[in-house]
């Protein structure tokens, strides 16, 4: 990767996560370790691979992304708003009455695709935007984004089996497998692992990346390029709370907003991160 | 007396969609392992390539057929009643009704008519379901003529339609030649003065037989066709509350929640009178013949009668 375009990557998901510790502290409510984790990706994906139009986020053509895990609204909001679908300034009056952002994503918001949030659902809705885009010869990509706690849900496995039974290669799932769920380690929960060999044995094309990296990230969506006649699933190793050293791995930063104080030290040391980027 | 001419209200969804599929390009149809049942069979005979069978998983099928929604087409989505708007609920309720994508419900199967296969699979709970949610229309159709009209307007419509057929071949009672369906307008098939049966499904004819018996023992009730329980036709409703003074609900479906429910939920606001409701008691149905159950459970036109005369008595 060539190191401006890497550097310039590292600096967007900086911002990104500035808006997310905006978004959920002015929302004194929210989910930011989840959307964390998912911040390099979104980065990455918005920035280099998605055609998306701010100026018209409903261009029949665009590439389409549904947050199958809704709750990292916060997430999905940073990056659109950095992208210009809507002023930053709407980040801070995330959650609240009158509010354009919604507490998980609603298709209502310029530049979101689906509306989302009770889990599980997202994927299917992928599958069918997916086999739409089959019926039209449309040259448009979809992706979404499932939780590693998230495909739990039944029905996950079912949409598995509809996107690999009608060979949706224009489907790409990511499983954000930062490893904690609500109640604790996914592997203590009710464990869903081996993640990789389910997907596998659905009939996938699985791919795995240091979700971090974005060295490791475009080598993934390269590869990812690279197959067709099935669907491809990437599951990336990721850390929940990743950039904020006090949310960093922590399960208690699921469903929690920084008070005032942690607000400061998130933003200190996302600043300073951004000065090492300069 | 001429023959009648008996139909279920599926097979009728089954000629609906294929005769719609020419003219609309975008119209797709999803099925979970029901085809034959639900009749959807007949579309993906003509179009295989727009036919799509999600296997027994009905809510990744609800899912699938919001994303097409949002791509611009507009899906069929079938099953019985039971799993489309019973087991699938939340994904109806999240996937389709919130973000009020064009998805078309087809559950068949409804009611307590399907007999046999017992309580498992006799959904009396669907209409009360599908009301909750925001921007839900529901349309119950009364025969074949009445359910092909309505599968073609519901195309026509843009948001969620969740349609509602049976099993049990019915009689047709609508002139194919000069029936008009319009989303939300209730019919009025008999005019009358003491008491209004308000009927939906194959309680309609039932109703408007129910209504004879009662012309012969000198009380005069008007018949309302409602085909659409959401949104309600509330004039139509209200002005039989004002003008008979006495409503009888009756639907194969549970008493709770559904078209007495809406009807009394109307009346008690515009016009307070008393409304009586013929349907499923909260109770679950069990196995047998179909004509039997409804019988048994007083789905018939000798119990409509009988109700009315009852509340006539006690409120005229």
């Amino acid at each position: 990767m060539d190191s401006t375009i890497k550097k310039q990557l590292g600096k967007t998901a900086v911002n990104v996560r500035k808006g997310i510790i905006e978004g959920t502290f002015n929302a004194k409510s929210g989910h930011p370790g989840g959307s964390l984790s998912i911040a390099d990706l979104l980065t990455y994906l918005y920035s280099v691979k998605m055609n998306v139009n701010p100026a018209d986020p409903d261009m029949k053509e665009r590439d389409r992304l549904v947050l199958s895990k809704g709750h990292t609204a916060p997430a999905l909001y940073s990056v659109l708003a950095e992208k210009g679908f809507f002023p930053k300034d709407e980040l801070k009056s995330l959650r609240h009455i009158g509010a354009l952002l919604q507490g998980h994503p609603c298709i209502h918001i310029p530049g979101v695709d689906m509306s989302s949030g009770s889990l599980g659902q997202g994927i299917s809705v992928a599958c069918g935007m997916a086999l739409a885009g089959k019926l039209d010869n449309a040259d448009y990509k979809v992706y979404t984004i499932l939780g590693d706690g998230e495909i739990e849900e039944g029905q996950v496995w079912e949409a598995a089996m509809f996107a690999a039974h009608y060979k949706l290669d224009n489907l790409l799932a990511v499983v954000d497998n930062n490893g904690l769920q609500i109640d604790g380690k996914i592997s203590e929960v009710c464990s869903p692992e081996p993640i990789t060999d389910k997907f596998a044995a659905f009939g996938w094309h699985v791919i795995t990346m240091d979700a971090h990296d974005f060295e490791s990230i475009e080598k993934a969506f390269d590869e990812a390029e690279k197959i067709s006649g099935k669907p491809v699933v990437i599951v990336q190793k990721s850390v929940k709370g990743k950039g904020v050293s006090f949310m960093e791995d922590k399960c208690s930063w699921h469903g929690t907003a920084p008070n005032k104080e942690q607000y400061d030290q998130a933003m200190a040391e996302l600043d300073a991160r951004l000065e090492e980027l300069k | 007396m001429a023959d009648v001419i008996k139909k279920a209200t599926r097979e009728s969804y089954g000629e609906a969609l294929k005769e719609l599929a020419e003219e609309c390009d975008k119209l797709v149809v999803l099925d979970a392992d029901l085809a034959e049942a639900t009749k959807t069979v007949m579309f993906k005979k003509a179009y295989p390539e727009r036919f799509f069978d999600c296997g027994i998983a009905e809510a990744n099928m609800m899912g699938v057929a919001a994303g097409l929604a949002a791509s611009g087409k507009i899906p069929f989505a079938s099953s019985f009643a039971m799993f489309a708007a019973g087991r699938a609920f939340e994904i109806v309720r999240n996937s389709i009704g919130y973000p009020h994508l064009n998805v078309k419900i087809g559950a068949t199967h409804a009611g307590i008519s399907v007999g046999e296969d017992g309580a498992t699979h006799q959904c009396n709970e669907d209409i009360a379901l599908m009301r909750t949610i925001p921007g839900m229309t529901i349309i119950n159709p009364a025969d074949g003529v009445e359910a092909k009209a309505a599968v073609k307007a519901a195309a026509a419509y843009e948001g969620p339609v969740y349609l509602r057929f049976g099993r049990l071949a019915t009689p047709i009672f609508n002139d194919e030649a000069t029936y008009k369906f319009e989303i939300g307008k209730g019919i009025e098939l008999k005019s009358g003065t003491d008491v209004t049966i308000i009927a939906t499904g194959l309680m309609v004819n039932e109703s408007v037989e129910a209504a004879k018996m009662l012309e012969a023992e000198g009380i005069s009730a008007r018949v309302i066709n409602i085909h659409t329980i959401k949104p309600l036709d509330r004039d139509i409703v209200c002005k039989a509350a004002k003008e008979t003074g006495l409503i009888i609900t009756a639907e194969e479906h549970s008493v709770i929640g559904g078209l007495g429910s809406a009807v009394a939920e109307a009346v008690s606001e515009c016009c307070p009178v008393p409304v009586v409701k013929i349907g499923v008691n909260d109770e679950f149905g069990h196995s047998g013949p179909a004509a039997d159950l409804l019988k048994e459970f007083g789905l018939c036109r000798e119990n409509i009668a009988e109700k009315t005369k009852e509340a006539v008595k006690k409120f005229k």
